[in-house]
């Protein structure tokens, strides 16, 4: 098992580097260098730049010199938690994602409990009453979820929210609750602003889930060894629960780590719609400015996190599959 | 009685041993297409696609309107109401429309529109209109239906924030937002085909290192890095460059499955009989992967191409609704969405959304065809 661990972990590294490598293509992509537009940038906000400033921006991310030198300064600068300054909100952007990242991060986790607590049943159900209206219903539903960009039902969620309320926003917390220390009381209000927009993210993925659960209980129920069981007299749910659910749920457990930048994503868009102020309103406004040290260190973290994520689904599936553990 | 009983029975099992006969000596593509047939939702999707690529095709002619000509007068007028039945309570074979009358709430001053019904709009087919020109070769004024008055306006869907017609937007939206689908599965498959084709066929480190570029693409959300790469588009380039420039965005992620799909099929293709056979009988390893080993998997690959056409068409919308995809002269389903986006707007003139109807119809479509392709693309497993 730990070697199985140490294995993911060492294949993760050279991902790792290649991301930083995407980031660091990231910054240089608009054009001109970045410590220009960066000044440009305070300069229009009417600052006095003082030369040694310039000097020194320059010389911290060696430009002028040979591009891995550059990179190399970048990287080395991020493992170190400095990520930059960013230009548009006047702080580190480490203080700024540190203040957004949790409530985005919250909502992609309870979207992710949401796919899983409510696909698998509907799956079960669906595959064990098969061809009943329920599975119909599901079946259809499924279909429309996963053809509908999360984007759009969080916008027509909020149409229908305006017309029903004459709100606009959704918010994260009550307006009492917005500066009180965080705690429990907090925690529940926080949940109960974000339940919708985890459910409108969680849609194509309960979707999807539905239909390979759905599929590959249906693989498993014909087999003989339901037959024997079910011929011994083995009770109905016990036996479903016990055999054939474990084994159609494997490919699911196994897929979690797919399922992760789809969330991250979709929380994005639909944090955009619903005008949330989690990490995503940072993202686009940092990319329409061009504070890229901010928007690649957003990039860079989300594409952290998605592959700590993956790997802790593999060991995950290692531990529910001892047959994953001999193989790797 | 019993004769002609024995005399069916005989006749069928006749018809079905020739069905037999026709299976056993159909080529695979011929197989492929009997098996899609029975698909029905997936050939119904298929209809579907072929008239919204027809419409798309022939915008200017099925389009009622030029899109970017704007009525004033008609800012966020709502859809008409198509009447067969007059004022009279006459039934017209030819249907007809009343003209809007903009008065102002006295209130709130915003503006309702009334159906002036003393003043009948008969609709009528091939009717004159705004001047086109087809493709940019072809003068023309006829559109394919629209009200006999060419002053007049039919407001089938709705009209936009600037008083364009939405459904004249939503057609020429078509071409765009259903073509950069096709245009980037087409880069994607282009770029799959070879780095999977590489990756499986040379195997080792040029696998290795494939493998973990793929791995590390996935493992960034998709839309941020689409985000990201867009802000390096000059806004002053014209619309077909930045077209193409997205297209290229989208497939920089498309083919990472593509690819890995074609890996997996040359590795368990390699091991087969046949190839075997092509090799005992002399002959070379480009020709084994491109007379042998391609053919033998083509079909699945373009059932999965299908299915990721929708990613596509999604990666577009989202990225135009936002801002950061193509821009407003630009007309795609994304462009017309960003209109829905304030709030307040959405709310008086919920039409804004119908866009949203048309991709999810095509997404569906695409579903379906893909799912079709997928199970008749193995045409050998159940015949």
């Amino acid at each position: 098992m730990l070697i199985y661990i140490l294995r993911r972990v060492i294949v993760m590294i050279p991902v790792t580097i290649l991301i930083s490598v995407i980031g660091f293509i990231i910054i240089q992509a608009p054009p001109g260098d970045f410590v220009s537009s960066y000044i440009a940038g305070l300069e229009a906000q009417g600052d006095i730049i003082e030369p040694e400033l310039i000097d020194s921006l320059r010389a911290r991310y060696g430009l002028g010199e040979p591009i891995y030198v550059q990179y190399w300064r970048w990287v080395s600068n991020f493992v170190e938690g400095d990520l930059g300054y960013s230009m548009i909100y006047r702080e580190p952007v480490v203080d700024i994602i540190a203040q957004r990242l949790p409530s985005s991060f919250t909502i992609s986790l309870l979207s992710l409990i949401l796919v899983f607590v409510i696909g698998i049943p509907i799956g079960v159900l669906s595959a064990t009453k098969q061809y009943s209206l329920a599975d119909y219903t599901f079946t259809v539903i499924g279909f429309l979820g996963v053809a509908t960009p999360n984007f759009l039902l969080a916008l027509v969620g909020l149409w229908l929210l305006f017309s029903w309320t004459g709100t606009v926003s959704i918010g994260l917390y009550s307006p009492e609750m917005q500066n009180a220390p965080f705690g429990l009381a907090k925690f529940l209000d926080l949940l109960s602003h974000i339940w919708l927009p985890a459910l409108i993210v969680g849609t194509a993925g309960t979707a999807e889930l539905i239909r390979t659960m759905r599929a590959n209980l249906l693989d498993e129920l014909p087999k003989q060894y339901v037959t024997v069981a079910r011929a011994r007299g083995v009770k109905p749910t016990k036996l479903l629960y016990k055999y054939p659910l474990r084994i159609a749920i494997n490919p699911v457990i196994s897929t979690v780590g797919w399922l992760l930048p789809v969330l991250v994503e979709g929380e994005v868009l639909v944090s955009l719609v619903l005008g949330l102020p989690t990490i995503a309103p940072v993202l686009l406004d940092s990319l329409l400015q061009q504070d890229m040290f901010l928007a690649t260190s957003i990039i860079m973290i989300l594409g952290i996190l998605t592959l700590v994520g993956t790997l802790l689904s593999d060991i995950l599936l290692a531990i529910v599959d001892p047959r994953i553990r001999g193989a790797v | 009685m019993t004769e002609v009983e024995a005399a069916t029975r005989l006749e069928t099992a006749a018809a079905e041993e020739q069905a037999d006969q026709r299976v056993l000596v159909a080529s695979q593509w011929q197989l492929i297409r009997w098996r899609f047939l029975q698909h029905k939702l997936a050939v119904v999707s298929l209809a579907v696609l072929v008239i919204f690529y027809l419409v798309a095709i022939f915008a200017e002619f099925v389009a009622p309107y030029d899109p970017y000509i704007f009525r004033e007068d008609l800012t966020l007028a709502p859809p008409h109401t198509i009447r067969f039945i007059d004022p009279e309570g006459r039934f017209q074979l030819r249907p007809f429309v009343h003209p809007f009358e903009k008065t102002l709430d006295s209130v709130t001053y915003a503006a309702i529109f009334v159906e002036d019904e003393t003043v009948m709009q008969p609709l009528g087919l091939f009717v004159r209109g705004d001047e086109y020109k087809l493709w940019g070769l072809f003068e023309s004024d006829i559109h394919l239906f629209g009200l006999q008055d060419p002053e007049a306006r039919l407001s089938l869907l709705g009209q936009d924030t600037v008083g364009r017609d939405l459904f004249t937007r939503i057609v020429f939206g078509a071409r765009i937002s259903l073509t950069i689908g096709l245009v980037g599965v087409a880069m994607s498959f282009f770029l799959g085909i070879l780095f999977g084709g590489l990756s499986g066929y040379l195997g080792g480190t040029v696998d290795m290192v494939i493998q973990r570029v793929i791995e590390s693409l996935r493992a960034l959300p998709t839309l941020p890095l689409w985000m990201a790469l867009s802000i390096a588009l000059p806004s002053d380039w014209p619309v077909v460059r930045t077209y193409f420039a997205i297209v290229i965005i989208l497939s920089t992620v498309g083919w990472t499955s593509i690819a890995r799909v074609v890996r997996g099929r040359f590795f368990a293709l390699r091991e087969e009989d046949f190839v075997g056979a092509a090799e005992l009988d002399g002959a070379g390893n480009l020709r084994i992967i491109f007379r042998y080993l391609l053919p033998s998997f083509m079909s699945y690959i373009i059932a999965r191409l299908t299915l990721a056409i929708p990613q596509m068409i999604l990666g577009e919308t989202a990225l135009s609704f936002i801002g950061l995809g193509l821009q407003a002269p630009a007309i795609s389903w994304g462009v017309l969405l960003k209109d829905a986006q304030a709030i307040r707007v959405l709310a008086l003139s919920p039409w804004l959304l119908l866009p949203t109807l048309f991709v999810v119809v095509s997404i569906l479509a695409f579903n379906f065809v893909g799912d079709g392709l997928r199970d008749a693309s193995d045409p050998y497993t159940h015949v």
